[in-house]
């Protein structure tokens, strides 16, 4: 655990015991088993602004506290342990990351605190694909007079049904493939030729599919200068990897101490399972694993707060690690638990199905394998 | 001794059989996903099943006089190949559930001559489905620490007591359980594997649901429930070499490509050039997710070469051996990174869990790969394989492991 302020390991006790006391896993089963289409309950959601989590970016001009990133991953990574849903992480991580990264004045001012305080639920619209890869947008953003006409279509956005407003990643230059030309336009929910329909996904979490069809937007929703926001895209997006990876290091070490739990007290051929050898080197691979993770996942949130100039590295050795060592955790948490593990009524299943789809969002272990690489100009 | 010019002929008559006999309307009928009645097929389905029974190649090398066919290891091969060529199926070992692969065989070897003509046709034609109870909540990879109690009441033996994770046990007809039967004795030496109807009073079944959301399997309860003495297989108190038999008989079923593998099914490289585009030489877009690819491939092909090579040095007549292990714990990760590859491939579309924005292949890969995380915990979870591989192939002393 890295070294934390007074103020941070507050923060962090105060998340342990409210999500293990008010937003446990038995409360995410309870939302999956009603089908609440999206995909969080209204009173999870209304706590978390209460207790001031959605500020934790925002500085306190536009009602915040400021606290940084590093702060809010300690949150993230407790209400991963409980797998608590809500869209704390898509509005006051992304959303408010987004603004405060690419937004004007005007625009900071007028959605910040508003995210602060809840009514509004700002969310980040980027993949149209099966894989995350912004340079493939192919949503258009046409320039007509002072307005901008969006075309196109958005899949696996996050929150994106509760979403007030999105922030779409869209083409005002160049073809698809293409790193540069894109665009940020924040735009209401409503508005008129914008439509979304619900994605079910296994981890039951609330996602969209959103259609543009000539939906009008005004120079005033555009953030930042046209066809130029691929590289403060990137910039935000590297935060959301390290956000995600607190959150995965949060399901990670659940799913590490449910396993450890396992092998102390399961019962065969008369001994603890844990005092077999083949399982004991296992778990202790796993925690082996789980700390080396845990390092890289807490210094890209470190690096992020720092402002130094390789967040991009950092971020994608986060993504990748992190990846691994979950993707290898969840698997061995159902092995290891055996028959009970296979059943929809332990809560196992819901760790191995979270951690897939936060696996494969804001690119893979693969991805960030090759954007490694390309960062050590190889 | 079949010779292969012999094969060659035979292969020529199955072929035929199989074109002139597999009905049209059955094409592209999913044995793993589609329902016969849901299909409107069901006619069609019953007389193709009839017709391979009536051949006795539902279980090819099972004896004629039991519903077999009294062909070789080679010779099942043959039909099982050309079944597949002309994408046709043998539904017969789906439909009896743990019959064909398993408590057939164990009749075969461990029943008396009455019990063998009294369960084998049954289970040859397809007609009897059968379920295992083994487990119980506390005796899972230590099966020989089961509690459910067999008393001996005259003609038969009465059951109390809990099977856990016993599959299929709603829709089958009979159960083949191991049961205590001496208590005083030492673990392994007190119990006996009997054969009971599942539709009487004293058998209580609950539905468990699983991780894919399917609910193939049970709680099976037992307030004393009735199986006719007649139907004990194997010796009184002998249970544990049946039941070490049967087992075997299940590894060595899971060590070859499940029958999901359809013939026609896009190669993964192929399907992964449609979720992840290619570079300007023609590969993988995603050079990490192609070694990958790849490597399983290899894996598969090398798992695929152990199987003929152990059948040809067996000389076509495999022994359910400690090889099966080795084999079912090779085809377990093949068959698992393979999951784990598709779904990454498919990116944002490999996470679905239903709706239209996804395709039914799309959702299939999800549920199989989450089904798929059985592999390695039924049959002797993939640790208990290598216990067996350490202890039984390389002499190695068991340690940590008591009873
Ligand atoms: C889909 C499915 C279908 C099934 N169908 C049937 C059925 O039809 N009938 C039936 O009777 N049973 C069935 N089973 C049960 C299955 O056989 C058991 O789940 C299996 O034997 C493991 O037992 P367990 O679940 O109690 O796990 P445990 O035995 O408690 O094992 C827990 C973990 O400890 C490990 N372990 C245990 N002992 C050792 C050791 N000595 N050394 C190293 N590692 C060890 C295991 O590998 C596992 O990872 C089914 C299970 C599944 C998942």
């Amino acid at each position: 655990m890295a070294a934390l302020t007074e103020e941070q390991t507050l923060i962090k006790d105060q998340a342990t015991s409210w999500a293990s006391a008010e937003a446990p896993v038995s409360k995410f089963r309870a939302m999956r088993n009603e089908g609440a289409e999206v995909g969080f309950a209204e009173l999870t959601w209304s706590a978390m602004v209460e207790m001031g989590w959605t500020g934790i970016l925002v500085p306190e001009e536009y009602g915040g506290s400021d606290l940084g990133y590093l702060t809010f991953g300690l949150v993230l990574e407790e209400l991963g342990k409980q797998l608590a849903a809500s869209p704390l992480f898509a509005s006051a991580y992304v959303g408010a990351t987004a603004l405060l990264l690419a937004g004007n004045d005007t625009q900071k001012s007028s959605h910040l605190p508003r995210i602060v305080d809840g009514t509004e639920i700002v969310t980040l619209a980027v993949d149209e694909g099966p894989r995350h890869a912004p340079a493939r947008t192919a949503c258009v953003a046409k320039a007509a007079g002072d307005k901008y006409v969006l075309s196109g279509t958005k899949t696996l956005v996050l929150e994106g049904m509760s979403a007030t407003h999105f922030i779409v990643v869209a083409r005002s230059a160049g073809s698809v493939g293409d790193a540069q030309g894109l665009s940020l336009f924040i735009v209401r929910a409503d508005v008129a030729g914008l439509s979304r329909r619900p994605m079910k996904t296994i981890d039951s979490r609330g996602y969209a599919e959103l259609s543009f069809n000539g939906v009008e937007v005004s120079d005033a929703d555009l953030m930042g200068p046209a066809g130029q926001a691929g590289e403060v895209l990137d910039e935000v997006l590297d935060r959301a990897r390290a956000g995600i990876g607190a959150e995965m290091l949060g399901v990670g070490s659940q799913a590490f101490a449910m396993t450890l739990d396992y092998l102390k007290t399961r019962k065969q051929f008369g001994a603890v399972i844990g005092s077999f050898q083949a399982l004991g080197h296992r778990a202790a691979e796993l925690f082996a694993a789980m700390e080396l993770a845990r390092s890289c996942g807490e210094a890209a949130l470190q690096e992020i707060d720092a402002q130094s100039n390789s967040v991009a590295k950092a971020c994608s050795l986060s993504k990748a690690k992190v990846g691994d060592f979950l993707h290898t955790m969840s698997n061995q948490l159902i092995q290891i638990h055996g028959g009970i593990g296979m059943t929809d009524e332990f809560d196992a299943g819901l760790y191995l199905k979270r951690a897939r789809v936060l696996e494969t969002l804001y690119g893979n272990q693969a991805f960030h394998r090759d954007r490694y690489a390309r960062l050590l100009g190889f | 001794m079949t010779t292969s010019a012999d094969l060659d002929g035979f292969r020529a008559e199955v072929s035929d059989w199989v074109q002139t006999n597999f009905p049209s309307a059955l094409n592209g009928f999913d044995l793993g996903a589609d329902s016969p009645s849901e299909k409107g097929v069901s006619g069609e389905f019953r007389a193709w099943r009839q017709a391979l029974a009536d051949k006795g190649w539902g279980t090819p090398t099972w004896p004629k006089e039991y519903g077999g066919a009294g062909l070789s290891d080679p010779e099942a091969k043959v039909i099982r190949r050309e079944i597949a060529k002309a994408g046709a199926f043998n539904p017969i070992p789906p439909m009896t559930g743990m019959g064909v692969t398993m408590v057939g065989p164990t009749i075969l070897e461990y029943g008396t001559d009455e019990q063998k003509a009294k369960h084998l046709p049954g289970i040859a034609s397809g007609e009897v489905r059968w379920c295992l109870g083994l487990s119980e909540p506390n005796a899972g990879s230590d099966l020989a620490s089961l509690s459910t109690k067999a008393v001996d009441e005259g003609d038969a033996f009465i059951l109390n007591g809990q099977k856990i994770w016993t599959s299929g046990a709603h829709i089958s007809q009979w159960c083949g359980a191991v049961v205590r039967t001496d208590p005083k004795a030492k673990k392994r030496d007190g119990i006996s594997f009997v054969m009971l109807p599942m539709d009487q009073k004293g058998v209580e079944t609950r539905l468990i649901k699983l991780i894919s959301g399917a609910s193939p399997f049970c709680e099976t309860f037992f307030n004393d429930a009735r199986a006719d003495k007649k139907d004990l297989l194997g010796d009184l108190n002998d249970g544990w070499s049946v039941v070490k038999r049967l087992l075997q008989h299940e590894r060595q079923s899971q060590t070859s490509a499940p029958a999901a593998v359809k013939i026609d099914q896009e190669p993964l490289q192929e399907q992964a050039k449609r979720y992840v585009g290619t570079l300007q030489d023609g590969t993988l877009a995603d050079p990490d997710l192609r070694l990958r690819i790849v490597g399983n491939l290899m894996d598969a092909e090398a798992h695929k070469l152990t199987v003929s090579r152990i059948t040809a040095e067996a000389k076509g007549q495999v022994k359910v051996s400690a090889a099966a292990s080795i084999l079912k714990n090779s085809m377990t990760r093949v068959a698992q990174t393979k999951a784990e590859l598709t779904l990454e491939m498919m990116g944002n579309q490999g996470i679905g869990w239903e709706g239209e924005q996804f395709s039914d292949e799309e959702l299939r890969s999800v549920r199989d790969w989450l089904m798929g995380k059985a592999m390695s915990i039924y049959g002797g979870s993939a640790e208990i394989q290598n216990n067996i591989i350490s202890k039984n192939i390389l002499g190695l002393p068991e340690t940590t492991q008591q009873g």
